[in-house]
């Protein structure tokens, strides 16, 4: 039977039940019983249809859902019926719901998803490693002389690949804006190691990767949409990357997005790389990824792997930085590697959260029990079920948490659109949207906060001690406080999951602060960067690199505004980039199989003053030499004092490549990425002209942002086909770089303002509440003489004992709780004594005002009306 | 909980299994209605058996929910009114067989516990 059928169902029994007594009635009057008599006779012996009917009723099994619905209404009258307590709970549980749910949709999507490649339990990511007999943890990206002799040589893996990411310059055409782009490198059998196949078009074939083949390239999804408009035409087409041509084989699918989320085109590596790099021991700079054979456990291919790079490191004892070993990331760790402790600390948060939502609402549910202790008293007396009671309790959290799911889930949606809008950057980020495994996901979070809740709320009603409720009810004085306690418990616990969170966000923001405010070594205000690289094919001679540099340079400086402005190959912030090997001409040689490196940056002689990084000794390059005559090197501090300790490193040589240069100055340490120390730096001559690919400086007093166009302009002038990208000032290339941290930072406060915000509607509902329960014993002391400010002192400390309590506890759990999220500090330690005790004072400067109204109130009372009011 | 209700429970105890099957025997004689039924196992049993309507509504649902009876609103020929007559299904027969033989062996089995001198005859 169908619920539609339930009235029907009812209303043909009730007029079965009324022609048969009607019947009976009629029989009884044709026996000779006369008018109401016949009547009364018919009920005695049909029995009371009421009853009957309920009876019958029973038979059909729709009952059980007819008595839910039932509790369903009276849940709903009565939550109707305080819309205050009805909305602040529903919003709660919305927050605390739907913070999880979000959450929980990106840690699926990131974190526990299999990656969307064939059998991907199979693939690893392989590095190099054991660069000294003793070093067991270092790592470093594979050479492409190692690369290929793993591969001729292993029998564990069924195929191995490699993969760079570079940057190349599309050039215009169609009368589209020449652009830079992030490309990766992939040796042609990385799309069949991946078991990835194009979506249009062919993957490379063995022959277009090498030197001699044609120039090929696999476009991106978004960059065929965007910049070909999705034209399946393209295929077969020629596209020019950095002014040579490349045939366009294929698009990729619109999801895959290896080796990062930035990648917009694919080329062969073997076709881009010389020879000499591919072939080279210890010039490292592949990430390789393996597929194992089947039955071959990872840790075997690694063990494999290893064999060979010893065979190939005691075969090349002379050259210092062939590495003796191999190491294995699983490829999902590689590629979300950053993002996942982070992912589930937020998660942690999340859930504390919740916890304190629940609680928060148990909390108002056990008031509200308390308030309606009389009612339920009588209904008990009165014979009903402690099941039933019970049942419409819990049905009650149930509409709750269910009204708060629902909202929390819309509020989750919106969460995701944001951050998927937000954090491109982010690995995987396509593949987080909210799914069937979300969707019951969040029913269970739903009725797990219904039960948590809702049974909190029941245990406290559940005593069997009805007379004294209905005695302390009549003629309440002082009742209800034992009540309070349950509610004190929850509170002390809600306020100590605030702590915990309010800690771990002041030690987040503050590493965030730290982290922006670490000195760079150079000026961060009044600077704009812009990215320029030039084509080989078009700029071949060093000749022609040093003289676009110098022309460049020199028109720049002409612009009105401009105060200095430096051309390098990375500044400080901008990453790792390139290092060097190189040897000290003066000093001894090393022991065979030792060598040194630092980072390497090739610079203009006006960098160091437009950058402000200080020359300590000596002078910048002279500007007068050039090209080969360029002999000249700077270095930093550190590298000065690592390098040549105790000695003037200052007219020394520093032997890089075969060719001797000599130390004319020293400059100040500067940092190659934010948040990491600074290390030694050698700085070798633009105007040598060996590299192509670089970031222009600008320091100006005035808008920085206005010389983007002009300096766009120079450039096209020099060269039509020359992208000009990431102009960025110096401020927000580096908070680019430390988005992270401020987004977790963020994050997590947003998480902890909530909880302590949730905690002070908490302290100030338990308040008021005693508060009401009290007014009679207030009312009488009072007018007995009380002083008010008494009564307000002992209303405020009664206050405050759940808020100390809670502090003392979080306190103390924090303690622990931080070593969790020690790894995303930066140079703070995780008893940070400031955060510590800024969070205690926030928290007791909040409880205290949640209860200052109430204990006000309380001292203000007209002991009259208190009295009055039972 | 009070003796009356204790008594009533009893009796519907006993009447359980069998008021089933004196439905579904009655209904063998054509179709019929609530009222008629119980007047009719009533005035057969010579008033012995006392109807109650309580049992005997939800044990007529209780028999079209198994699909033993079906019901249908018709005139009486008698009054001028519409009643909910139920009349057997071929299911409902076959039901009445097993409940008599059961009720049969049951009898028997009672029988020659209570008096076995019967049995040796």
């Amino acid at each position: 039977m169908k619920w539609w059928q339930i009235k029907k169902r009812d209303a043909d029994l009730e007029q079965e039940l009324r022609s048969d007594l009607e019947l009976e009635e009629e029989e009884q009057r044709e026996g000779g019983i006369s008018g109401e008599e016949a009547r009364y006779a018919a009920l005695r012996a049909f029995g009371n249809p009421a009853l009957i009917r309920e009876q019958t009723r029973a038979i059909w099994s729709w009952t059980w859902l007819e008595s839910l619905a039932r509790d369903l209404r009276f849940s709903l009258r009565t939550l109707r019926r305080t819309p205050g307590f009805t909305v602040i709970a529903v919003l709660v549980m919305a927050l605390g719901i739907g913070a999880n749910v979000a959450l929980f949709t990106v840690v699926r999507g990131v974190l526990l998803k299999p990656l969307p490649f064939h059998d991907p339990d199979r693939l690893v990511m392989l590095y190099e490693a054991g660069l000294h007999e003793d070093d067991k943890a270092g790592s470093n990206v594979v050479s492409g002389g190692m690369y290929a002799e793993w591969k001729k040589q292993n029998r564990s893996f069924s195929s191995l690949a490699l993969t760079q990411g570079i940057r190349v310059g599309l050039s215009g055409s169609g009368g589209q804006l020449p652009e830079k782009l992030n490309s990766a490198l992939f040796s042609w059998d990385l799309l069949r190691t991946l078991g990835v196949q194009p979506a249009l078009g062919r993957d490379f074939m063995q022959a277009d990767d090498s030197p001699a083949a044609n120039g090929t390239v696999l476009l991106s999804w978004g960059l065929w949409k965007r910049r070909f408009g999705g034209d399946p035409a393209i295929l077969n087409q020629t596209i020019e990357l950095d002014a040579e041509p490349y045939t366009v084989i294929g698009v990729m699918p619109a999801w895959f997005d290896f080796p990062d989320p930035s990648t917009q085109l694919w080329t062969p590596v073997y076709h881009e790389k010389p020879e000499d790099t591919m072939t080279s021991f210890s010039n490292h700079m592949f990430r390789v990824v393996g597929r194992l054979k089947p039955g071959v456990s990872a840790a075997q291919g690694v063990a494999d792997l290893s064999i060979i790079s010893q065979r190939i490191h005691n075969a090349h004892l002379n050259d210092p930085f062939v590495f003796r070993s191999a190491k294995r990331r699983p490829l999902l760790e590689h590629m979300v590697g950053e993002i996942k402790k982070p992912l589930y600390v937020l998660l942690e948060a999340t859930c504390c959260l919740l916890l304190i939502a629940c609680l928060n609402v148990a909390n108002l549910l056990v008031a509200r029990a308390a308030a309606r202790r009389k009612e339920l008293a009588i209904r008990t007396a009165l014979g009903g079920g402690w099941l039933r009671l019970m049942r419409e309790r819990l049905m009650e959290s149930l509409l709750l948490s269910a009204a708060g799911g629902a909202l929390g889930l819309l509020l989750a949606f919106a969460a995701l659109h944001w951050l998927t809008r937000t954090r491109h950057d982010m690995s995987r980020v396509e593949s987080i949207h909210i799914d069937g495994v979300v969707a019951a996901f969040t029913v269970g979070v739903i009725v797990l906060c219904a039960l948590f809740s809702g049974l909190i709320a029941t245990f406290s009603t559940s005593d069997k001690r009805i007379l004294s409720a209905l005695r302390e009810a009549s003629r309440s004085v002082s009742g209800g406080s034992a009540r309070a306690t349950l509610r004190n418990v929850l509170l002390t616990l809600e306020v100590g999951l605030t702590v915990i969170l309010l800690i771990g966000a002041g030690l987040l923001l503050k590493s965030y602060e730290r982290l922006r405010s670490a000195d760079m070594g150079c000026i961060t205000q009044d600077v704009i960067t812009m990215h320029l690289g030039l084509p080989d094919a078009r700029y071949a001679t060093p000749a022609q690199r040093a003289n676009f540099y110098d022309t460049l340079l020199e028109r720049v400086r002409a612009l009105p505004g401009v105060e200095a402005a430096g051309f390098v190959t990375a500044v400080p912030g901008q990453g790792y980039g390139m290092d060097w090997t190189f040897s000290v001409v003066e000093h001894p040689p090393l022991p065979q199989g030792s060598g040194l490196f630092a980072l390497s940056r090739w610079a203009d002689p006006k960098y160091f003053g437009a950058m402000g990084i200080p020359i300590l000794r000596g002078r910048t390059f002279d500007g007068g030499k050039r090209l080969d005559t360029a002999n000249e090197v700077v270095v930093s501090q550190s590298f000065a004092s690592q390098y040549f300790p105790g000695e003037d490193p200052l007219g020394k040589h520093l032997r890089v490549r075969g060719q001797n240069s000599v130390i004319v100055g020293i400059v100040g340490d500067t940092r190659y990425a934010i948040g990491e120390m600074p290390r030694p730096v050698q700085y070798y001559p633009l105007d040598g002209g060996v590299e192509t690919v670089g970031t222009l400086v600008i320091r100006s007093r005035h808008d920085l942002e206005q010389f983007a166009l002009p300096v766009q302009r120079i450039v096209s002038e020099m060269d039509r086909d020359l992208p000009v990208s990431d102009v960025l000032t110096m401020n927000q290339l580096l908070g680019k770089h430390t988005f992270d941290q401020s987004f977790n930072a963020t994050l997590l406060t947003a998480f902890a303002t909530l909880s302590l915000l949730l905690a002070a509607v908490g302290l100030f509902g338990v308040m008021s509440y005693i508060a009401t329960q009290r007014t009679t014993e207030i009312g009488i002391r009072i007018a007995l003489g009380a002083k008010r400010e008494d009564v307000m002192r002992k209303m405020l400390l009664d206050g405050m004992r759940p808020a100390i309590f809670g502090l003392v506890v979080g306190l103390a759990a924090s303690l622990e709780a931080c070593r969790l999220i020690r790894d995303l500090l930066y140079e703070i330690k995780p008893l940070d004594p400031a955060v510590f005790s800024a969070v205690a004072a926030t928290l007791l400067a909040v409880a205290v005002f949640a209860c200052i109204v109430p204990a006000w109130r309380a001292s203000r009372l007209d002991p009259i009306q208190a009295l009055r009011a039972e | 909980m009070s003796s009356m209700a204790k008594q009533a429970q009893q009796r519907v105890g006993l009447l359980q299994g069998t008021l089933d099957m004196l439905i579904l025997r009655t209904l063998l004689y054509g179709p019929a209605h609530g009222h008629q039924i119980g007047k009719h196992i009533q005035r057969t049993t010579n008033e012995f058996l006392q109807m109650q309507h309580g049992s005997l509504y939800p044990a007529l649902h209780r028999l079209e929910r198994r699909g033993w009876v079906v019901s249908k609103w018709e005139p009486a020929p008698d009054r001028n009114r519409e009643f909910k007559y139920y009349r057997l299904t071929d299911k409902g027969r076959k039901q009445l067989l097993v409940e008599e033989s059961q009720w049969k062996q049951m009898a028997e089995a009672v029988a020659r516990v209570m008096w076995p001198a019967a049995e040796e005859n």
